[in-house]
């Protein structure tokens, strides 16, 4: 009898531990980098572009990587919800959703989600090359959107299996052809398609090894998509690399914002969700 | 059963996988009349029912054949538009699934989808099957709400009206009062009665006293084949097959 009430205290306790490790590491990296990061935090860092001798340790900021990323993720998350939606609804009510070819790919693009950026940045670089392109705008776009096409098609994938059938059949058997319904099946699943874009522009937004060799860099502010394009995750790099501490000071600033902006993002996204989907059953 | 039915099933078979479902299947639904298929769980009704309006068509691993005449066209004949067929029949499933919209866009969206664009021919025909349904009253106030706001018996209502706006000849009941409070059970079995006068009417119910509550005539489904068939009364009261007297009597389920 001791023994069992022994076994559950002990597992209890290994679970709290577990808890708040996890619990624990959150506010450790989010204190951190706040710590390290909020003394060279001003309003030049977010309004302005660096000047001359800026990685020295001079003034300016880095807008550049912040409309950079911006430019970016959305573009990447808008091309890819383009491409995703259509594949997520012709292989649910197309397809037949449990078809060995449906699975197939499914299997394929759980693959993909799992490939490392840098490979999609290599893809794209080769890409680039192909059609003669240098590192701007639009190749971090490419490469980007290529990144989180498998995360889009496998959240909304994933979302659409959550509609009942009854529900594609209600709108069927009014007589609605197949679009039709797939047009009901998306306004149910409107939720679902944002959560997809917030996790597609949060991994996005912070991932670097996609548009190390496809954006480039630079100290403007891209005015076309040919131009390169600065980026928050390699302005932080880059930063953090100088020996100058002021200099990796502003890294750490950099990373604050970087992670200020997935927060709004989650934020907006959780109100967004409450207050305007009331359709949902 | 006279000659003149909606729907005639002549010598169907379906088939799921490898497994044989429903077996020589013939019959004639009567007209404006309703008509209960009851069975125990897994007998193949709600498959018949889904024939009558192609919704098998989805379903992977689904052979039919054999003939289902409506209005004397055969539905599965391969030159036939399945738009045009559904459009006939509105169907109310064993839970109410309102359209992800409000309540005067679920009834509306059945006539926009085929076409109807003007506002004034909506409103009209929105408070028309809202009326036919006995919910215009409790909702007129509030129809561009949410239809998910409403009650779950409001909703398998609203359902039904917005089945009956497309102006189908037939309604199919799928155990359509299953989710419901005795209540909402109740009104929605006197909308039945209510609507055979315009409408042929098909439930499947594996609630026997609904089926001799609602019906004139019953079709008893065993093991995917018919076993009995004809009015109400006399099925359930004077079964002429011993499988039909042992399910009446609760000896099968």
């Amino acid at each position: 009898m001791k023994r069992r009430k022994y076994e559950e205290l002990f597992f209890r306790v290994l679970m709290v531990l577990a808890t708040i490790f996890v619990a624990g590491s959150f506010f450790l990296i989010v204190g951190t980098i706040f710590y390290k990061g909020a003394p060279y935090m001003n309003l030049d860092m977010i309004t302005k572009t660096p000047s001359g001798g800026f990685y020295i340790g001079k003034e300016g900021g880095i807008l550049n990587a912040i409309i950079g990323s911006m430019y970016i993720a959305g573009g990447a998350t808008v091309l890819g919800l383009l491409i995703s939606i259509p594949v997520a609804i012709y292989i649910n009510m197309y397809m037949g959703s449990k078809t060995f070819l449906a699975n197939t790919l499914r299997m394929a693009f759980d693959v993909l989600f799992g490939i490392p950026s840098i490979v999609y940045g290599a893809f794209g670089f080769l890409i680039m090359v192909y059609f003669g392109l240098r590192a701007s705008l639009l190749g971090g776009i490419i490469a980007v959107t290529l990144l989180v096409i498998p995360i889009l098609v496998r959240t909304l994938d994933e979302v659409i299996r959550t509609v009942p059938f009854e529900l594609r059949d209600a709108a069927l058997s009014l007589g609605a052809t197949r679009w039709e319904t797939a047009k009901v099946v998306l306004r149910q699943i409107r939720p679902g398609i944002f959560t997809a874009v917030l996790l597609s522009f949060g991994r996005a937004i912070g991932d670097v090894a996609s548009v190390l060799f496809t954006a480039g860099f630079s100290d403007n502010i891209p005015t076309s998509l040919h131009e390169p394009a600065a980026t928050l995750p390699l302005a932080i790099f880059f930063q953090l690399s100088s020996p100058v501490e002021e200099v990796q000071g502003r890294g750490y600033a950099s990373a604050l914002v970087l992670t200020i902006i997935v927060l709004i993002i989650t934020v907006l996204s959780e109100i967004f969700i409450k207050k305007f989907f009331k359709h949902k059953i | 059963m006279d000659n003149k039915s909606l729907i005639s099933v002549q010598q169907l078979n379906v088939h799921i996988g490898n497994q044989h479902i429903l077996k020589d299947i013939n019959i004639d639904i009567p007209d404006k009349k309703v008509t209960s298929i009851i069975g125990p769980s897994g007998c193949g009704k709600t498959t018949l029912l889904k024939t009558f309006n192609r919704l098998l068509d989805n379903s992977a691993d689904v052979k039919i054949t054999g003939e289902v005449l409506v209005d004397g066209e055969n539905i599965y004949a391969p030159d036939v538009e399945v738009t045009h067929i559904r459009q006939k029949m509105g169907l109310l499933s064993q839970r109410p699934y309102p359209l992800p919209m409000s309540i005067y866009d679920n009834v509306a969206y059945g006539p926009r989808i085929h076409g109807i664009r003007k506002k004034h021919d909506l409103d009209e025909l929105v408070e028309k099957q809202l009326k036919a349904t006995g919910l215009w009253e409790e909702v007129k106030d509030r129809l561009h709400a949410s239809a998910t706001r409403l009650s779950i018996g409001q909703q398998q209502r609203l359902c039904l009206a917005r089945g009956l706006a497309v102006g189908p000849e037939i309604i199919l009941g799928d155990e359509s009062t299953s989710a419901l409070d005795p209540v909402s059970t109740h009104i929605i079995e006197d909308l039945f009665v209510q609507l055979k006068e315009k409408y042929t009417i098909v439930l499947v119910t594996h609630i026997l006293r609904q089926a001799a509550r609602v019906s004139d005539n019953i079709i008893f489904i065993y093991m995917g084949k018919i076993i009995e068939m004809g009015p109400t009364h006399e099925v359930l009261h004077n079964p002429k097959e011993e499988l039909t007297k042992q399910y009446v009597k609760g000896y099968i389920t």
